[in-house]
């Protein structure tokens, strides 16, 4: 199995590598399209801020690439965030794969979100396995409001999306590299999906 | 609900762990990947390694350390220790670590700040501010608490947030190894004036005290090193009597 980590300047990509070998696969890093789009799973990071990482995306041409996937693509953290329509950060127009809006959480709360928190209503074959009520790493400012994609929820101030799917497209707000063994799990269940 | 965290502190010299009791002597615990593993396993929910060794040699090891870290451990793990530029934390980050701590470069230019948060997010970028109590003033300090600045710790803490840290570290030299607990008097003024995570550190001595850091201090997170080392506390253990106290944590 070919699994392709894109690689497009943002973020710890390293420990997704790491996180997948140890599951005893291999990934390779690109941010070439012809090595993206013969990939058979896809995982598309990424931290930082919104608009600075979009830029970075569209200056590799992945803005265009990546929404026309059609293998299995996974979204994790601010890569999820840039599969929406909308991010708030910067005021950052999405790829629109996800029809949802990205928004900050309340100045009442401490932000970013830093640690471990649970996922629930879980709906989608990522969480097989996978108890209610599972304990994630999770580190953001913004998140992802509650829409029909919607696959797990989160709440922090207000219930949130922490996962969401929409065809062969797939997000995570959480990091399942850093998760323990249940985001290992999760890691593993998309690479069999 | 976001639950508290615990997290053991790695004290790293030339890839080896150690722990400053006092920030003076050292002794040694270990061998840092095979501890990280262990307390993954045991519950901790982050890990801190912070590199004390002065070589020329310090980046590059220091970098094969968080990259053998990162292949093994499956919990977030922040690096510190003479970090001092953009690109001192690529190297870092490139190599698999989750955050960065800085401390003393902060102090001496904190546009520093500015910088990293602008590169690679707030979420990465801790600071860890080291203070001591003196005549009822809360000051910075550098180098392990040695060296006094003019800095009035809740006056650089609010300003090290406007320029971009994702959280605080903070130790309090007053209780860093007295194991008498936590600076929670100000911990809590902390956590009252700003709204970025504080992590506490310093002075943990049995389960009681990190029960109050989180109650009294609201810390979000704490910090400690050698009573997770010599075994004077289980993790879980700790969990399981934080739990009972009505600490949300993650067990």
């Amino acid at each position: 199995m070919k699994i392709v980590i894109i690689d497009y300047g943002a973020g710890n990509i390293q420990s997704i590598k790491f996180a997948i070998e140890r599951l005893g696969y291999t990934a390779i890093l690109s941010r070439d399209a012809d090595e993206i789009k013969s990939a058979n799973k896809v995982i598309f990071p990424g931290v930082g801020e919104a608009s600075s990482a979009m830029r970075m995306l569209k200056s590799a041409g992945l803005d265009k690439v990546i929404p026309a996937l059609e293998q299995p693509v996974l979204g994790i953290c601010l890569g999820m965030q840039l599969m929406c329509t909308y991010c708030e950060e910067g005021d950052t127009e999405g790829l629109g794969i996800f029809h949802a809006r990205v928004v900050k959480f309340s100045n009442q709360l401490k932000v970013p979100q830093i640690g471990w928190n649970r996922i629930h209503d879980l709906k989608s074959d990522l969480f097989k396995g996978i108890s209610e009520g599972e304990f994630v790493y999770l580190v953001h400012s913004y998140y992802v409001k509650e829409c029909e994609e919607t696959i797990a929820s989160t709440e922090y101030g207000v219930e949130y999306t922490s996962g969401i799917q929409k065809d062969n497209f797939y997000g995570l707000q959480f990091h399942p590299e850093k998760s323990s063994d249940a985001g290992e799990k999760i890691l593993e269940n998309f690479l069999k999906v | 609900m976001l639950t508290k965290r615990i997290i053991p502190c790695l004290d790293i010299k030339d890839g080896r762990t150690v722990k400053g009791v006092n920030f003076i002597d050292l002794r040694d615990a270990g061998d840092p990947v095979e501890l990280a593993e262990i307390y993954a396993r045991s519950g901790a929910d982050e890990l801190v390694f912070l590199d004390i060794s002065a070589t020329e040699e310090k980046r590059k090891t220091l970098a094969n350390l968080v990259r053998r870290v990162a292949e093994k451990v499956n919990i977030p793990f922040t690096v510190g220790g003479g970090i001092s530029s953009v690109e001192d934390v690529d190297i870092l980050l490139k190599n698999g670590a989750d955050k960065v701590s800085i401390n003393s470069s902060a102090v001496k230019r904190p546009e520093l700040i500015n910088e990293l948060a602008a590169k690679f997010g707030s979420q990465c970028i801790t600071v860890a501010i080291d203070a001591k109590q003196i005549k009822g003033q809360w000051m910075v300090h550098l180098v392990g608490g040695k060296v006094p600045t003019e800095l009035n710790l809740f006056e650089w803490a609010k300003e090290v947030q406007e320029r971009g840290a994702g959280e605080i570290l903070f130790t309090s030299m007053n209780n860093d190894g007295t194991k008498a607990g936590f600076a929670n008097e100000a911990l809590a003024v902390l956590s009252s004036k700003l709204n970025i995570p504080i992590i506490a550190s310093g002075g943990a001595g049995n389960m009681q005290h990190f029960t109050d850091t989180f109650i009294k201090g609201k810390a979000d997170a704490a910090l400690a090193a050698s009573v997770f080392h010599f075994k004077e506390i289980e993790i879980k253990d700790l969990k399981e009597e934080l739990r009972r106290n009505g600490v949300e944590v993650r067990l």
